[in-house]
């Protein structure tokens, strides 16, 4: 690992031998045969291709489905690390949500002059529409996903929120599902902390955010976009999992006041709705006219409280990547506290003395779109040609506000298997919170992405980056 | 259970039996081309499949190497029995939180093997094994919805569809044959020329059973009573209405709604229980064809109806 010292291996530190949080599990491999392990990846690759477990790839000619490739060397998290950061996440989904409720109604952390009013009044995630709406539970984010990095021993830093409706969650689960059939011996061996529960967490949390009058079923049901969707297996895999419907547009209409599937035997009305359909799409007519996804008039029957959205409509101000850059002020605004979680020094490029650094220092910065998601319109400066570093500086100069910047951060890297052997790679973790009146839950761990090219800082599934099981231990 | 659903796994179920009848006409097809030659079966084949008109579309002539190709693998014939699966595993995609894990893996897995090995057109050598293969998945997928399932309205659904189009397939192929089987009314008794009656049972898979159950002997009344009314033979008209209508009778109890498809299955059963072969041959074997398939038709139509396929 000498010639990779610039960077945190989370398998062996920066030395030869393993970190304590994988002292087990290097013992366990280092009895077994790496060439058979190999073969039994290869196998993984069948199991998830029989399962289903695929996704779909915008832009690809020939829309078939494709495999996010999975790589058996786990990520190991301990119990002391994994507690700190839970309290983190906690503080931090509480922050965003207290934000979204004051954003939608007194906007005090405007009128403390914390956050820039213009950030928020010009900003195209904020939905007026939904100014003085009280979401049931008074619960916006039901389901959070941090997107976290690490650098060091103990450093970790949030890379980004999301707070609209962020995936990923399935594979996790199926993630573990692979390893307990691939290597049971080892999870009697290692004691990990389980990840299953999630399913019926999710519907329990909904469960808890009923809007005030509820239909005696009490209904909960997913709305996906459809099978097209590139996360249609994880909408089909939650739906069934908790046991509820999976739901498109054309199934719903709005019937006595409320929105209706149609079933069997007729009309059933839902009470809470976990969408997987982005705010644009949600309602044609109260927001994009053209879309075919969504249920015209959803929103009024929202605002007129019979219904829940999950998450709330609206949602996008608070992980826009503007906004990020003020999220040490937003967590200290609202809980008084000082943030647990790190952010990751931000430039802002709406801003003249920031922008000029950002363009001086373009070829050692990350610089992603305000509003981008999936890694798209995003440039790794040290990985860019001069030609892509020229198109980008042109983008950039004609709608600063659209881009903030970041440096190069150095992410740690978890071994994945090849044939060759061990080789780091680089990873970052996004854990799932999800908040219900009752509280906050947060599944052990979450999902580790890796970036499988050698020196790549891109894990986006969509950019050919694959998962990891992620283990978080019992004790230390 | 969403009424999108329903149509799901009902269609799902339609395609997966509309391949497997493909894969078994095109064996029957085969068979006759090999042991007779010169015969014109590849065109009644055709018109069972109801893919003439769109062959001759693509191909023209009739020629054995692309008819087989034709209905096997082409993505233009709309039954073919690679479009077929595409359509039931696009199916099972949509209502994978309606069907069990082993539902869904096997058909899933079956998509993915004949992907591959229809890939290119399949050699005269390699037919008989890929032809093999496909009626295994298709008793795969079979087992696992008969093995997995909770026997609740979804169940009702994938019944429907597998016996609608199953009706529908036995029929289509003795109309397409009736004039195979008319001339020789008049000879009541006498025997049909073996590859006339070969091709038929060859089509549902039931030579053996007809010899046995008939001492060998083929005449045309047998062969359409066998057909059409012989409730021990699994794809007779007969067995796949007395199936329809057990499956509209459980979804009337779980629901305790009646509909217009419970009238039209009980007209189709009445048909069915009080004519005899010898009254639809004096009646006139295509006019009664003619009328099941219609019947059938909107049998089919009116279940999408009254369970709310489609708004």
């Amino acid at each position: 690992m000498t010639d990779n010292a610039r960077y945190f291996d989370e398998m062996y530190g920066n030395g030869d031998a393993p970190r304590a949080p994988y002292a087990q599990y290097a013992d366990w491999f280092s009895r077994e045969n790496p060439k058979d392990l190999i073969k039994e990846a290869r196998e993984a690759e069948d199991f998830f291709r029989r399962t289903g477990i695929t996704f779909n790839v915008y832009g690809e000619a020939d829309a078939e489905e494709r495999l996010i490739p999975f790589d058996i060397i786990p990520r190991i998290i301990s119990a002391k690390e994994w507690s700190r950061l839970v309290k983190g996440i906690e503080q931090r989904v509480r922050a965003i949500n207290a934000f979204l409720h004051d954003i939608y109604h007194r906007q005090e952390i405007l009128r403390a002059g914390r956050v820039p009013v213009d950030l928020i009044a010009r900003n195209e995630a904020f939905l007026p529409m939904m100014v003085g709406v009280e979401p049931p539970g008074g619960i916006y984010t039901h389901i959070v996903g941090i997107d976290m990095v690490r650098t060091g021993d103990d450093e970790f830093f949030v890379l980004e929120d999301n707070a609209r409706t962020p995936s990923g969650v399935s594979y996790m689960l199926e993630n573990r599902e692979t390893m307990l059939q691939m290597f049971p011996e080892l999870f009697s061996k290692v004691k990990v902390r389980r990840v299953s529960d999630y399913p019926a967490s999710l519907l329990n949390s909904l469960a808890h955010c009923m809007p005030p009058d509820p239909s005696p079923d009490q209904t909960v049901a997913v709305l996906t976009p459809g099978i097209h969707n590139s996360a249609y297996f994880e909408h089909a895999f939650l739906a069934d999992h908790m046991g509820v419907e999976l739901v498109e547009g054309t199934d719903l209409k709005i019937v006595d006041g409320r929105i209706a599937m149609r079933t069997t035997r007729g009309y059933k009305p839902i009470d809470v709705v976990y969408r997987r359909v982005d705010d644009d799409f949600l309602d044609p007519l109260n927001f994009n006219p053209d879309s075919m996804l969504g249920v015209p008039g959803i929103f009024d029957v929202y605002r007129a409280g019979r219904i829940t959205i999950a998450n709330a409509p609206g949602t996008g101000i608070a992980d826009d990547k503007a906004i990020y850059s003020y999220m040490p002020d937003i967590v200290e605004f609202y809980t008084g506290e000082k943030a647990i979680l790190q952010n990751v020094p931000t430039w802002r490029c709406s801003e003249p003395d920031s922008l000029a650094y950002v363009l001086d220092n373009l070829a050692d910065l990350v610089v992603k779109e305000v509003h981008g998601s999936g890694g798209y319109g995003m440039l790794v400066g040290p990985a860019a040609s001069k030609k892509e570093l020229a198109a980008f500086r042109k983008k950039l100069e004609a709608k600063p506000a659209g881009y903030i910047a970041q440096p190069t951060l150095a992410l740690s890297t978890v071994p994945i298997l090849t044939k060759a052997g061990l080789a780091p790679r680089h990873v970052d973790l996004r854990p799932f919170a999800l908040f219900s009146p009752q509280g906050i839950d947060i599944t052990p761990g979450g999902l580790t992405r890796v970036a499988l090219k050698k020196g790549s800082l891109v894990v986006n599934s969509s950019q050919g980056g694959g998962t990891k099981d992620t283990w978080v231990l019992e004790d230390d | 259970m969403l009424g999108k659903t329903a149509g799901g796994v009902f269609w799902m179920f339609r395609y997966l039996e509309r391949s497997e009848n493909t894969a078994r006409l095109i064996e029957a097809g085969f068979r006759i081309a090999l042991t007779r030659p010169g015969s014109e079966e590849w065109t009644s084949v055709l018109k069972t499949a109801a893919a003439e008109y769109a062959y001759r579309e693509t191909h023209g002539e009739v020629i054995q190497s692309k008819v087989i190709d034709f209905l096997l693998r082409d993505p233009r014939n709309p039954s073919s029995v690679m479009s077929s699966y595409a359509q039931a595993r696009q199916n099972a995609r949509t209502v994978r939180t309606a069907i069990t894990q082993e539902v869904w893996e096997a058909v899933n897995d079956a998509y993915i093997t004949l992907k591959k090995r229809l890939a290119r057109p399949v050699a005269e050598r390699d037919l008989p094994d890929v032809l093999a293969q496909i009626r295994q998945h298709s008793g795969l997928v079979r087992g696992a919805l008969h093995g997995s399932m909770l026997r609740n309205d979804v169940f009702d659904f994938c019944r429907l569809g597998t016996f609608l189009e199953r009706a529908d397939n036995t029929a289509r192929i003795l109309d397409v044959k009736y004039y195979v089987l008319l001339p020789s009314v008049t000879q009541v008794g006498s025997s049909l020329d073996n590859v006339q009656w070969e091709t038929i049972l060859r089509s549902v898979s039931g030579v053996r059973s007809y010899s046995w159950l008939n001492q060998g002997k083929a005449t045309p009344m047998g062969i359409a009573d066998f057909l059409i009314f012989d409730p021990r033979m699994p794809r007779s008209l007969r067995s796949s209405v007395t199936k329809i209508r057990s499956n509209l009778a459980m979804l009337e109890n779980e629901y305790l709604e009646q509909h217009p498809c419970h009238e039209t299955v009980e007209k189709l059963d009445r048909c069915l229980s009080i004519s005899s072969v010898e009254e639809v041959f004096e009646d006139g074997l295509h006019e009664f064809l003619t009328e099941f398939l219609a019947n059938i038709a909107r049998l089919g139509a009116e279940i999408e109806a009254d369970y709310r396929f489609t708004e």
